[in-house]
């Protein structure tokens, strides 16, 4: 049977009939989940999220109910709610779909949370680069507020919670959960140091905080709606629910893809149409910048966690947390970069090297000083100036980075460089050995020159 | 320091939401922004004395976020995704193409004042690139073709004569 979609979150998205206000959201059986939930005791809810086994979908995959499970509810302190909406991982771009049309499942997933967890006040955290976003969920929580779906006593629940619109300004560092809450009390949004590990003790204005990702509070309606069980049952064990891929790079068919259980193969092979003509794949980045990049000829050999050995072609690995970590990366925010025989991979490397030299937000030394060297470098060796020594100089640097910093931003120069060497060796050490044309090596000029 | 009358009052409304005064810096500053196309030594000032913090505090946002500028930003503002997903379908051609059709190079600002070009970093639409950001409007799957239509877009921005792309 060809591969599928599986449509829970995105159901309705690209229907043309289907708009962002409250009267379309209602015809289509919105705000039933929450007035279901309402009728519920917090404490039943959370405990229906947990047998889900929703895991969060912003990029580590933590069980979200296990992050509601770490909230304080003995500090007498007020507990508070952010949805983490500052998508920006490269290759991520699921979030923006859901803000911008269909926000009021989003506002009712955040409800549903909130009143679960004696929320006393909800922010949305937006990236700035979705003003309209931004515009589109206030309108959207105008319109259920004035339903009494959101702010005080909702449904007649004698429950009430806000929720406060909050614009970033163009940080990529803020979507790291407590860099976030320094900058929404703000300050400068410098990660924390850890422990406290989570937020769910010591979050905001020190006080308990659950901070979940977009598509992670839009599940939590449809768990309710069907039940932690019947929701556990969709997906593989362990990976349950569906989840949204972000598919970008040299496919026929970029765009988002909601699916329950393909391989890597069937999603580019079936429900992207392929590779753009007489082109082959060379390598896929399956999650998003950060993740280590999988290379098309190699074999992924290893051992499950419940003991089954696997020995798989690229086209063989399952799209899930799992199934891409036992490929030896990770599935982080869903954002599927695909490469073909085009690409100059080390241009590639020094793209993502100038992002994280750009985002690094400078408080711990590996990661501001590291982030701009590995770029640099990079830069220097695809613009006609390697040398030999560069692949061994680049992972020297790399290596000293993650695991040494506040923050897993580390990762973010570590992975990428470790991994693109590690795999395409050749190309790198081939570069000291090249005299470059004007576009690299590649088809597309990946830099600034 | 002079601000719109309508600024004002958005500021006013907004500042007794939040349930710390602190967490409405970044709001401010947006609508200060907004207000005055950049963010002045005074701007730094007011804010502060509205917040009841030092200006050093509102001073090293101002200097850490990308989005906020002390200097005048252009009448139009561009920004063209240069990340790896918009550059693998040739983001820096069609940056480069925009340069020479808008005669201005990336990351300046026009003498005139009438735009701002640059590249941005992952505007989050990874499967539409390469994609451009004129002020609110995204652009989307720009081929290098495109980039007139674009350019001219964003020339008649500058003279008033196009509102924005949804409400026109």
């Amino acid at each position: 049977m060809p591969a599928e979609e599986r449509r829970i979150i995105l159901k309705h998205v690209d229907d043309p009939e289907y708009t962002v206000d409250l009267d379309c959201y209602l015809r289509h059986g919105g705000y039933a989940a929450l007035k279901q939930a309402l009728a519920m005791k917090p404490e039943e809810i959370r405990s229906e999220v947990e047998a889900s086994g929703l895991r969060g979908r912003g990029g580590a995959g933590f069980p979200c109910g296990m992050k509601w499970k770490f909230v304080d509810r003995r500090s007498g302190k007020p507990i508070y709610l952010i949805c983490n909406a500052d998508e920006s991982e490269p290759g991520s771009f699921k979030d923006r779909k859901i803000i911008h049309s269909d926000p009021h499942q989003l506002i009712e997933g955040m409800m549903i949370s909130a009143y679960a967890n004696d929320c006393v006040l909800a922010f949305i955290y937006i990236r700035e680069e979705f003003p309209k976003g931004a515009r589109i969920l206030e309108k959207a929580i105008a319109e259920a507020r004035e339903q009494g779906f959101v702010g005080d006593d909702m449904g007649g629940s004698g429950y009430g919670c806000n929720i406060i619109v909050h614009r970033g300004a163009g940080a990529y560092i803020c979507g790291e959960e407590t860099a976030l809450i320094e900058s929404l009390e703000g300050k400068r949004p410098y990660p924390r140091i850890k422990p406290p590990f989570y937020p769910a003790t010591l979050g905001l204005y020190h006080c308990p905080t659950i901070v979940n990702n977009v598509e992670t509070l839009c599940n939590v309606c449809h768990i309710v709606a069907m039940g932690g069980e019947a929701y556990a049952k969709i997906g593989r064990p362990n990976n349950s629910g569906t989840r949204i891929w972000c598919l970008s790079g040299h496919v026929q068919r970029p765009g988002l893809y909601e699916v329950e259980k393909v391989t890597i193969g069937e999603m580019i092979n079936e429900l992207c149409g392929g590779m753009r003509p007489g082109r082959q794949l060379k390598a896929v980045i399956p999650g998003g910048g950060t993740m280590k990049i999988l290379r098309a000829d190699e074999r992924f050999q290893g051992k499950l966690p419940d003991g089954t050995e696997f020995d798989w072609a690229i086209d063989d690995i399952p799209l899930d947390f799992d199934g891409v970590a036992a490929a030896g990366s990770q599935s982080g925010s869903a954002g599927m970069m695909v490469l073909d025989d085009t690409t100059d991979i080390p241009e590639a490397l020094a793209n993502i090297n100038a992002f994280y030299a750009h985002e690094s937000c400078g408080q711990c030394t590996p990661c501001r000083e590291g982030s701009l060297w590995v770029k640099q470098i990079t830069q220097r060796m695809c613009s006609g100036g390697a040398r030999k020594e560069d692949v061994d100089l680049l992972l020297s640097i790399a290596g000293e980075v993650g695991g040494r910093t506040i923050c897993p931003f580390g990762f973010s120069i570590t992975w990428p460089v470790e991994s693109y060497i590690g795999k395409f060796r050749e190309e790198f050490e081939a570069k000291a050995d090249q005299a470059e044309n004007e576009n690299g090596n590649g088809e597309h000029r990946l830099i600034e020159r | 320091m002079k601000l719109k009358s309508e600024t004002c009052e958005a500021i006013d409304k907004l500042i007794p939401q939040y349930p710390v005064k602190r967490s409405a810096v970044l709001p401010l500053l947006h609508l200060v922004q907004g207000d005055q196309g950049y963010i002045s030594s005074e701007g730094i000032e007011w804010i502060a004395e509205k917040l009841e913090l030092a200006p050093i505090n509102v001073y090293e946002l101002v200097t850490f976020y990308p989005y906020f500028r002390q200097e005048k930003l252009g009448k139009v503002h561009v920004r063209v995704c240069r990340t790896l997903s918009c550059a693998l379908v040739g983001a820096y051609d069609v940056a480069d193409r925009l340069a020479e059709a808008l005669d201005c190079p990336l990351n300046t600002t026009k003498a005139n004042g009438d735009f701002t070009l640059e590249y941005a970093e992952c505007l989050a639409s990874c499967g539409s690139g390469p994609v451009v950001l004129v002020d609110e409007d995204l652009y989307e799957k720009v081929c290098e073709k495109d980039v007139d239509g674009v350019a001219d877009t964003i020339l008649a921005k500058v003279n008033g004569s196009v509102e924005n792309k949804e409400t026109a």
